[in-house]
Parts: structure tokens; sequence; C-alpha cells
């Protein structure tokens, strides 16, 4: 039981033995990955030939290293610009999202905020093909009406930051709103006082108020937006982000390319969620 | 006062253009294009689609299928859960509490698919688990222990486990331990401690962790198509098959409205069951 109450010996010792071998199996396939990174040999398993680092480094022709394969790095700066668009997006969205339904009153607010909620509900795939059937029937209507062709309404990549866009909003939404319930509107009344108009409260007082919330919101949206697969699989074009190509390249037999990558996309989101936490944790 | 209304139009636009351009209109659609037969520009009305899912096994048995692996998966992440979260916030010493939770945290930023890759390379039949039972003398050949159901679960298991832990652990720790401690002194025993007055105070994390966990197994496609094998299918890779390999975007449709009314439904009666709403669960 809790720490306060007597416990036998062999009661703990089992508790924090199954405790631990819960982590192991949380961090097994991580730490595998990251060593096999490192294995000179031509497929990521054993046994262990040796320490090498040419699946980072090594130019080619035989082996080529993560930073001279040209497919994936073009994959990777995809992800990086749809990351970039999709957490500016739904920053600014999901921000006047969390004004709207804690500060202002209106009709509907109960059904609109219910349908905010909704594609945490939602199954990615399914967000995916819609967007996707919505596109091409605007896409239809316009070439119709219009006789223009719109190439982003065909699988592309603004499609791909739209249909992200469309969920991730919603995070940042309930991240902001979470903070903005925290914060005493007596200051803005005090502002309002001294004559501020609404927008200066706002851009000196709330936005300041907000902005751990609004850079942690931004983080997660980012992370998140990068590791998309179900909902982009149905909407990329020509330039598939770094999830959907690493899936096509495991899903046909995979290189120890594949873990240099992997290692660096750990390396990457740790350094992130660790700043997220610190970030977090100091506005608390 | 004006400019106040004017404010709150800047508010509102930009939500409401999400809402209704991202939301809305896609998902009647999708409604919409289930209810059509896929030929071309004259495309009548007809509920042929739905004929051919309740028509043919494969499709209906997949859909089934799909909805009992989810809830055997949520109730196998709910029972690994628990015992986790339990301990985080009640057992192990304060200065631990933070550690261990971040390190709880940290997978989970890692892409879906870096942790499947992970396991592919211990599970596979050259991989790391069967290379050291075979060191070890355990078995004699190595054993294929990808593509079945029950690797497959655990999968599913792994990949929602956090949005499980999370709730859990913040609704352990609002529990005042002063409630157990005069439970243990009026004498009740370990099981009714748990089944008195821990679980029904957890009720709201446990809700909220499940219709997560459920839906996000439910409308996998990743985990079932990369660690469950050719003939362990899911009802989310027929809809891709249909989308993409067959082009029958009508029935893919259909397909997808299906699932989406499973998952509402299923999500629905949860919050029913346990007396919630979305937006308590939600915040």
């Amino acid at each position: 039981m809790i720490r306060t109450l007597p416990n036998s010996r062999a009661y703990s010792w089992s508790y924090a033995a199954f405790v631990g071998l819960y982590f192991v199996f949380l961090f097994a396939p991580l730490a595998v990955t990251c060593v096999l990174a490192f294995n000179d040999s031509n497929f990521p398993s054993l046994p262990w030939y040796g320490f090498t680092t040419d699946w980072f480094t090594s130019p080619g022709p035989g082996r080529v290293g993560i930073f001279h394969d040209a497919q994936n790095l073009r994959s990777i700066w995809t992800s990086f610009q749809t990351a970039f668009w999709v957490s500016v997006m739904a920053v600014v969205v999901g921000t006047c999202a969390a004004f709207l339904f804690e500060q202002e009153d209106f009709p509907f607010k109960g059904p609109l905020y219910f349908l905010m909620l909704a594609p945490l509900v939602i199954p990615g795939v399914i967000l995916g093909i819609s967007q996707l059937l919505a596109a091409n029937t605007a896409g239809f209507f316009i070439e119709d009406v219009f006789k223009v062709d719109v190439p982003f309404l065909r699988p592309s990549f603004w499609l791909v930051v739209l249909g992200q866009f469309s969920f991730i909003t919603t995070f940042v939404a309930l991240v902001v709103s979470a903070r903005l319930r925290k914060f005493d509107r007596a200051l803005e009344e005090a502002a309002l006082n001294l004559g501020a108009n609404r927008w200066q409260v706002i851009v000196h007082i709330t936005l300041p108020y907000l902005r751990p919330a609004i850079i942690g919101a931004g983080t997660v949206a980012f992370l998140m937006s990068f590791e998309n697969f179900n909902t982009t699989l149905f909407l990329v074009g020509s330039e598939p982000t770094l999830p959907i190509n690493l899936y096509l390249q495991v899903r046909d037999g995979s290189t120890p390319v594949i873990n240099a990558i992997s290692l660096l996309l750990i390396a990457g989101s740790s350094v992130l969620a660790v700043a997220n936490l610190w970030l977090s944790r100091k506005s608390a | 006062m004006r400019r106040a209304r004017l404010g709150f139009w800047l508010f509102l636009a930009p939500v409401l253009a999400w809402l209704v351009l991202l939301i809305i209109l896609p998902h009647l659609d999708l409604l919409i294009m289930s209810l059509r037969d896929g030929s071309g520009a004259r495309a009548a009305w007809t509920l042929q689609n739905y004929a051919n899912f309740f028509g043919e096994p494969i499709y209906w048995l997949t859909f089934v299928r799909t909805a009992m692996y989810s809830i055997i998966t949520t109730a196998i992440t709910f029972l690994l859960a628990m015992p986790v979260a339990f301990y985080i916030a009640k057992v192990a010493r304060v200065r631990l509490q933070g550690f261990l939770l971040t390190l709880l945290l940290l997978p989970f930023w890692v892409s879906e698919l870096v942790r499947i890759y992970g396991w592919m390379i211990l599970l596979r039949e050259s991989g790391v688990v069967n290379f050291a039972l075979l060191k070890l003398g355990v078995i004699d050949a190595p054993i294929e222990m990808l593509y079945n159901d029950a690797t497959m679960i655990m999968g599913l298991v792994y990949t929602s486990m956090l949005f499980m832990v999370v709730p859990l652990v913040s609704a352990v720790e609002s529990l005042d331990d002063s409630l157990i401690e005069a439970a243990h002194d009026l004498g009740a025993g370990r099981a009714v401690i748990w089944w008195r007055i821990i679980l029904p105070h957890c009720k709201p994390g446990i809700t909220s962790g499940s219709i997560v966990v459920f839906m996000l197994c439910l409308g996998n496609y990743l985990t079932p198509n990369l660690m469950g094998g050719k003939n362990s299918l899911w009802f989310t890779e027929q809809i891709y098959n249909q989308f993409i390999a067959s082009f029958n975007w009508n029935q893919g449709a259909a397909f997808g409205f299906l699932l989406l009314a499973l998952s509402s439904a299923i999500i629905w009666l949860g919050l029913k069951l346990s007396g919630q709403k979305l937006g308590e669960v939600a915040s």
C-alpha cells in the first residue's frame, strides 16, 4: 500500500521489480534501435561486428549514411516545413479559440465547444480521408465553375498542413485554455480602468501571461505534426514527410540507416520534450 | 462596446472557419460520398456501399475483430498502467516521483513509427531476442515472434500506454492518503481498499484514459500493418485498400463512416455508463 502503511519486504520488492520491468518494456525498443545504429553490419540486427559511424557519415557508394542520403534528408526537410506551418497556424487559431471559449459569451457556445473537442475522438485515418474527399470535391467544383485548377487541393504539401492543423489546434486550444482559466481577470479590469482598450489589455497583459503555455503548446504541436502518420498518409502528395518515407522503407526491408534516423529523432524529440517540461514546470 | 464586439468577431472568425471548413464539411462530404455510387458526374443515391459491407463477411468480420481487439487492448493497458500509476503517485519516494514521471513521458515523444521499428528489430526472426535466446541455449531454432495477434496487441498496448498512465497518475495523486490509512486502521485488507476506495476515486481518470486508448487503437494503421502481418486484418487497412489500392472512394467513404459511427457509439456508451461528459474528460 502507500508509503505511510507497513508493507512486507517481499511485497515491496516485487512491486518495485514490476515497475522496473515496466520501464525496461518502455525503453527496450528505443535502446536497441540506438545501439544498432552503430553496428558495423549491413543489417539492423545482432551479432555485434564492432563500432562504426558509417550509417551517419558514410558518403557511399556501398553504404550511404543519413547525412548523404538525399531522399531521407528531403523528407526530413519536408517534415520540418510541415511542422513549422502547422504549429504557427495551430497556435494562432488555438489561442483565438481559447479566448473565445474562456472569455466570451455567445449563442451556440456549448455545441461549438463540443465541436472543437470532436477531433479528440475522431480516428486520424477518418480525418485524413474526409479531408481528402472534401478537398477533391472542392477542387472539382472550382474547376467546373471557374475553370481553374487549384493544385493544392490535390494530395500535396498544403493539404497535409491543413489535415494536421485540423486536429492539432484542439490540443493547443486546450493547453492555452487551461492557463487562461487561472488568469486573474482583476488585472484586466485594472488596466481597463486605467484607460487601456481591449486590444492593449490583450497585448500587454494577457498574452505575456499566456506566453509559457503558448510556447509549450507550440512545441507539442510541432512534435505531433512531425510524427503524424495516420492523417498524413491519405493527404501526402509527391513530397512525403519523414514518417511516411520511413514507413515505406521499413515495410520493404530495413537497413541501419533507419536506425541512424531513429536515433536522431529520439535525441531531437527528447531535447524538445525536456525543454517543454522544464518550461511548463517553471510556469506552473 | 462596439470595439469589444469587433474583438469577439476576430476570435470567432478563425475558429469558425477551422471548424466548418475542416471538421463539419469534410465529414458531411464523407457521408454524402458513402451514399453515392461511383459512376462519376451522374452519380445516383444508393445504399449499395453499406450493403456491400454487410454482404461480404470479411468486411464486417474485420470490423467486429477490430472493435473486440481494441477493447481487449484497452483492458490490458489499464491493468498494466494502474499499478504503475499507483506506484508513481503513492509508493515511490517524493523526490523520485518527478523523475519517474519524466521517464514515463519520454518514449512517447518519439514517433510511433520509430517505436514500432524498435520492436521489429527486437522480435523478428533475426532479431535481438531470438539472438539472445539462441546464445543462452533456450531455443535451437529462431522463432518468428512478429506477425501474430498477440504481438500486435502488445504493440498497440505499447503505443497507447501513455494516454492511460497520465490520467491515472493525476487521478491517484488527487486521492487523500488519509482515506487509505483510515480504511487500513479499520481493518480493511488490500483488496477491499482497492475495490472500495482507490478504484471508485479514479473513475474519471479511468474513463478518459480508456476512451482515448480505445479510439487510438481503433483508428491505428501503423501497428496492425507492421506487426500484425498479412492474416491479421485491421479495419483501417480495409479503408486504405479501398482508397489507395482499389480506388473505390465511395466504398472507402462508407467504411470510414462506419468506423466513425462505431467509435462515436462506443465512446458515447462509455461516457453514459460512467456518467461523464466529453468536456469533463478532455480538460
